[in-house]
Formats: C-alpha cells, structure tokens, sequence
C-alpha cells in the first residue's frame, strides 16, 4: 500500500514555515523598498560597521567553540570511560541546565557578572579589587560556551561510545601507548563527532543576538545584534534580510565542512 | 614443544563480587597449539585478556619466559591477540591496518612494504591493501586482523573465539587455515573457544573450564576418550552419562546389568559415573548383549542413524551405521575399553557443573 500521503502534514509543514519564510527572506534581501531588485542590502555586508560584526561574530563564536571542544572531549571520554549507571547522573547533571529557560540561564549570567553583581560582592567582602565583567567581549564567550557547551558534549560522547572497546585493545596490543592510541585510533574515529559538535556549537553562536544583547551591553555588536535591530528598531526588513542571506553563507559554508567529515550522520544521532 | 613458555601461576579473578577464576594455574609449551574450551561465564576469555594484559589477576602471577609481566601493560608484552569481532581500524586501509604495529616501532618503509605484502600473501589476501575493512567479509576481515597481529612476529599468538561470528563453512575452512598458519610461523597459538569441535579440530592441547576451574587438561583424544568427570564428558560431544557402580576391578554395574571394563583401583562396590560415547554402544539382536531394550527413536544423520533405546529405565543414545527401526527389540552391548569409569563428583563446585550443564 503506498502511504506517502501521510507524509502530507509534514510537507505542508515544511512549506508554510520553512520554505515560504525562507523565501520571503530571498525576496526581502534582494528587493529595495519600492520592490525592484537590486544587490545593495548583500552588498550593505562590506560597510566598516556590518564588517567590523561579522568579524567579532567570527571571532567569537570561533573561540567560543574551540573552547567547547577543549572542555567537551576529555568531558566525554570520562563520560564514556565510566560505568553506565554512573553515566546516566553525570549526563543528567549536564542536560538539566537546558530544561531551564535559555534567556533565563543567560540572565542569571547576568547577574552574577554585573558590576554590582554577586561575583564582585564576594570579591569585595574578600578585600579584592573588582573586576569589570560584564559587557566585555569575555563575557559574551562565557555565555556561549555555557549555553552551547551540551551541544558539543553530546555529540562526541555518542561516537567515543560507540568505539568498540577492543578496537583501543588492539592498538595497546599492536604496541601503541596511551597517547598514541588516541592519536592514531580514538580522535581519528571521533571526527564525525567532533565536526557535528562543531556545528552545532558555531551556528547558533555565530547568529546569537541574545547572549550578546544581555552580557555584552549596547557596545559590543555582534552580526546578529545588526541583523535584529534592522527588522526592530530601524525597520529597515530589506537590509535585515540582506544581511541575513550573507549569514546563511557562513552557516552552509560550517555545515557542508561538517558534513564532509560525518559523512554517515553518525554524529548527528542526539 | 618441551620448554614451558607462559606459566600461569594461582590466579585469581573476580568481578563485583562474582568469582571469575579461581587459583587458575596453567602452563604453556613453546609451539603449542592450546585450546581453553567452556562454556560462556567459563573464565575462558579472562583468562586471555590476563594475558593479553587486558586485565590484571586480583591474584597469582603470569610469567613469560621467565619474567614476571603480571604488571605489564599490553603494549610491553611480545604476545599479539586477534579479537572476537575483529577489531579492525575502520578509518584505516588494509595495509594501513597491518603496518599499524610496525609504524609504531618505527621500522623502515621497505621493511613495512615487504611484511604487509607477505602477511597478505600468508592470508591469502593479496592485493586486498588498498581496500577499506568494511569492504571485506567478515571472513577476509578475520584473515586481515590475524595478518596485523602476526606481521609483529610475537612469539606467542592469543585468538578470542576469532571464528564465532563466521557462518559453518568458513568456520572450517578457517580452521584448517589456522593450523596451516601455525605450523608456517612456528609459533604459540592461545586459542579460546566454546565450540567443542573447533578444540578437537585444531588443538596440541585443549583446557576444558567451567565456572573458574580448570576441569581437565589433556590431549584432543585424551579428553574425548578418557573425560575426568561428567561436566568434560557431557560437553565434547555426546554422551550416556550413567550412575553406575563399580562392584570390584574391571567389572561394573550399570543399570543393574555387569558389563566388563578396563578400569582399576576404584574400590569395591562405589558409586562412580560411567560415559559411553554414542558411537562406542552396540546393538545386537536380542539375547546376545548384556541388556535388553526396544528402540524409541530414530533420525538419519547423514553419516550414521541416531537411535534412542529404552533399556532398564535409561535412554541411550546410540550412534549406528545399522538402521534398527522404532519398535525393534534390541540387545546393548559395550566393549570393556569403550567404558569410561569417573569418580562422583567430590566437590560442590563440580556438581554445580554437572547440573548446569
């Protein structure tokens, strides 16, 4: 029986919310107020300021992952190294911040880096100078890794787990030391992991307008911060979306590198 | 096959509080094909991984040519395993797989070259160094991971149960390979295995365990003739285990019928375990054996007839190349050297086994 027709909902889905927005995006970034098409918002993205954020966006959101990845591996590979049921608490410990709300964990941030936050209240009662934390380029990265750090463990630890534990047996056999196992046998076969988490660490630290809003004040403008005050309060939809397609490139252009490397999807599995 | 190689001296392995193995003492001969054979949960495989390095003994000392290694991690020790499911490095090609070893001792390419082209050759893969391990079947993968252990030239060669995941055929025509392999390379082979036929097949040497203990040690024909207790009887091949008892010397009472036998020095009227092998049990017309009975059952093997016969309250299991149909009155006769007399078994540990099994 053919029961393609089921899939009807999903497609009307995906049509209403996915395909239609993303081409109102198209129209609007190739259109100028009057409706004739031109390049200018695409073009808007080498203007000293629009480069200047997509440069610190870049920056960032790159530092931002290296240190994800830095953090999460070892992370993962004790995750892996211990006992299932033991796993099981410390992965717990680690999705339970993101039942909570995302604006809600950054704004705690907030709090705790302010100048009169809870973090130079205990600096102060310590005698110490106090530090000046917040809207710092620092505390944007500290929001992204807090925020995205899950989404770099989780893909890693799914292909360490599911490396055969004889396979690391055999290099030791074969001759190999600790350090050269991982070399040669775990990273090699962890890159799918790896490059997933990248992505989906870059990404959403790449396009973030939050973070930055909250822990970077009104100085610090990211690409993303750009992007929301030209649909918000200069209302300029044209230019937003201009600039929102030169994004997109960035964002295909980690995602087909991503790919490159997960070829089997393996580290797509959450 | 004279100088004692590894020597495994009271060994002891628990996990969780679950004894593994228990004062496990074993040796092994240079050039030696042994086989540890058991069921699963046996301490076959521990006791690999032990010498393997995998693991370290709670208890007990391994000693390899005279070193102690008890405490040395497996990339020190001159041994090499072939695992169950292969192991291959999947993000590796063929002859990257089998330099592995030798990239990492940092041996000239020349060198490497010629050991990867020999090894394929030894296995019968020529030509395959290029191919990716997932490209291979899982019998060539098996093939490939032997020639990455053996390339190293280790002096002693550890396979877990490297045939099991392999369909009947192959698993045959791998055994004879393996014994072709060992007797090319001269060296000692460390098998584990749960298949009985695989242990008669290939060994010098096989080492039936059950539940951490050694049950018996002794040549292929030594244990299918002569099994030490009921659990080796029962588990190399088919069996009548029967309660019996030994009136005196070379006589026994089974089954209330006196039957002669070979065996000695067991006491006067003791109760013991007789084994008769299916294919040792006679059957002639009635009034010319030692027992009466009818034939119950009756199955073409191929090679024989399998039958069951009812006789004085016991199924026998009989192996014929005489077909004798269901109904047929029967005699059973036993010739006195195919009677294997065993002591009962002593200790709870061996009545645990013959229960279980």
């Amino acid at each position: 029986m053919n029961k393609k027709w089921l899939a009807t909902p999903y497609l009307f889905w995906a049509v209403a919310f996915i395909v239609i927005p993303l081409l109102m995006v198209v129209y609007y970034g190739m259109t100028d107020k009057t409706g004739a098409f031109t390049w200018e918002n695409v073009i808007a993205i080498t203007s000293p300021e629009h480069v200047k954020a997509l440069m610190l966006s870049l920056l960032l959101s790159l530092i931002s992952t290296i240190i994800c990845l830095l953090l999460a591996y070892p992370l993962a590979m004790i995750l892996v190294a211990k006992h299932a049921s033991k796993t099981s608490f410390i992965v717990m410990l680690f999705i339970l911040p993101m039942w909570m709300n995302f604006l809600l964990r950054t704004l705690a941030w907030q709090t705790l880096l302010e100048k009169n936050g809870v973090l130079n209240g205990i600096l102060s009662f310590l005698h110490l100078p106090a530090l000046n934390l917040i809207n710092t380029p620092g505390a944007i990265i500290l929001g992204m890794v807090y925020n995205f750090l899950p989404f770099m463990v989780l893909p890693i630890y799914n292909v360490l787990a599911k490396i055969d534990i004889n396979v690391i047996n055999a290099a030791r056999d074969l001759g190999a030391n600790g350090i050269q196992t991982f070399l040669k046998i775990t990273l090699p076969l962890s890159f799918p992991g790896i490059a997933s988490g990248i992505t989906m660490v870059f990404v959403p630290a790449l396009t973030t307008f939050v973070i930055s809003t909250l822990l970077g004040g009104s100085k610090i403008l990211l690409i993303g911060n750009v992007i929301e005050q030209e649909f918000t309060t200069a209302s300029n939809w044209h230019l937003g979306s201009g600039l929102s397609l030169v994004l997109m490139i960035f964002v295909l252009l980690s995602m087909v590198i991503s790919s490159f490397f997960d070829k089997d999807g393996e580290g797509a599995a959450l | 096959m004279n100088n004692k190689l590894i020597d495994l001296q009271h060994i002891s392995k628990s996990y969780d509080g679950s004894i593994i193995l228990d004062d496990l003492s074993l040796y092994i001969r240079e050039n030696e094909f042994l086989t540890l054979l058991g069921p699963s949960g046996c301490g076959k495989t521990t006791t690999l991984r032990i010498l393997g390095g995998f693991e370290s003994p709670d208890q007990g000392r391994v000693i390899f040519g005279g070193e102690d290694i008890t405490k040395l991690p497996p990339n020190k020790r001159q041994l090499n395993t072939v695992f169950q499911k292969y192991a291959l490095f999947t993000h590796m090609t063929i002859a990257e797989n089998i330099a592995f070893g030798l990239k990492i001792k940092n041996k000239s390419k020349a060198y490497i070259d010629d050991k990867i082209k020999y090894a394929l050759k030894l296995v019968n893969l020529d030509g395959y160094g290029n191919r990716m391990p997932d490209s291979l079947s899982g019998g060539q993968q098996q093939r490939i991971a032997i020639a990455r252990a053996i390339v190293n030239e280790p002096k002693v060669l550890l396979l877990d149960e490297p045939l099991g995941a392999l369909d009947l055929k192959l698993r045959q025509d791998m055994q004879y390979e393996l014994i072709r392999l060992k007797n090319e390379l001269g060296i000692t082979f460390i098998y584990v295995t749960h298949d009985q036929e695989e242990a008669l097949t290939m060994s010098d040497t096989i080492v039936v365990m059950n539940q951490g203990y050694i049950q018996q040690i002794g040549t292929p024909e030594r244990i299918y003739n002569e099994p030490e207790n009921a659990f080796v009887a029962d588990f190399i091949g088919d069996s009548n285990i029967i309660d019996s008892i030994m009136l005196h010397d070379e006589l026994v009472e089974i089954l209330g019928a006196k039957f002669a036998c070979v065996d000695k020095g067991f006491g006067n009227n003791k109760p013991v375990d007789v084994v008769i092998r299916p294919e040792d049990v006679e059957l002639r017309e009635p009034g010319k054996g030692s027992m009466e009975g009818v034939v119950t059952h009756l199955i073409f093997k191929g090679v024989h007839y399998e039958m069951e016969v009812m006789a004085n309250g016991f199924e026998w299991l009989v192996h014929s190349t005489a077909m004798f149909p269901v109904g047929t009155k029967v005699s059973i006769h036993v010739d006195p050297y195919n009677i294997q007399i065993m002591n009962k078994p002593v200790s709870e540990d061996e009545e645990a086994v013959a229960i279980n099994e």
